[in-house]
């Protein structure tokens, strides 16, 4: 009897103990991500971009989650007095909302920049924008993603 | 650590540029499972900047979002001939760089 309860436990332990490895990291959420961009904006409101003002290109339909190509251009004339200083991409799914950051200066010309990212499931993946005037504008692309990425052993 | 930079080799004063990364890392988110338990410790690149005529023309933060081998496109003003140098640093502490001439005229 005895034996068979600590049998019992055994098998209760290996099979939760999986379970509790994928839920320790808490994971974004859409609450989450909207906390991660108010902190990036330093609590400054975010305008809806004008149509055009931030193109955001991510496959809409991702096979394999572990790599997906992002490319972002806020149209700016990327002048001294008037540029974007940041763009900030978040996810509401992923481990944590927080993606990459790309930081432009007049000198890069333009605000454009190319990377590949980690999706952990179909979600909203947003940009912030930071321009030279203070302003942020935020736009964002739904992404379906059949093989997400992150929890892979 | 390897990487692949891609400078053009000429650039018209004042044009438009583009620069290309590709960084051998394995961007290790800290989530993943290990085998035998326990989860993989985090190790991923923090930052990559990009330096051009004495000062920082670019720079990206990364979390463990990016895609192993970070892969980084981005432009910058071609105005003298120089070096055009990356720069990153991972949490392991290990800072690397690699620059490309490019000649401008």
């Amino acid at each position: 009897m005895s034996d068979n309860l600590t049998r019992r436990h055994a098998l209760a332990l290996t099979l939760a103990a999986p379970l509790v490895l994928r839920l320790s990291p808490a994971g974004a959420t859409p609450e989450t991500m909207r906390l991660a961009i108010e902190e990036f904006t330093r609590g400054a409101p975010v305008e809806q971009a004008a149509e055009g003002a931030i193109e955001l290109k991510i496959p809409l339909l991702v096979e394999n989650g572990n790599s997906v190509p992002l490319s972002v251009r806020v149209t700016s004339p990327m002048t001294p007095e008037d540029h974007v200083e940041e763009v900030a991409i978040f996810n509401e799914v992923n481990p944590l909302p927080d993606t990459v950051r790309f930081r432009f200066t007049p000198r890069s010309g333009t605000a454009r920049a190319d990377t590949r990212i980690r999706l952990n499931g179909t979600q909203r993946v947003h940009a912030v924008a930071r321009l030279s005037d203070g302003r942020h504008i935020e736009t964002y692309v739904h992404v379906t993603v059949t093989a997400p990425a992150c929890r892979e052993v | 650590m390897a990487a692949l930079l891609n400078v053009p080799e000429t650039a018209a004063p004042g044009e438009i540029v583009e620069i290309k990364v590709l960084i051998q890392h394995p961007m290790e988110t800290g989530f993943r499972t290990a085998q035998g338990g326990g989860l993989v410790p985090r190790n991923i690149i923090h930052t990559v900047s990009c330096h051009y005529m004495g000062e920082e023309v670019f720079s990206a933060e990364l979390f463990p979002a990016v895609a192993a081998n970070p892969y980084l496109a981005f432009t910058l003003v071609a105005e003298e001939s120089g070096e055009v140098e990356v720069r990153w640093t991972d949490e392991a502490g290990e800072e690397f760089s690699q620059s490309a001439p490019i000649t401008v005229g």
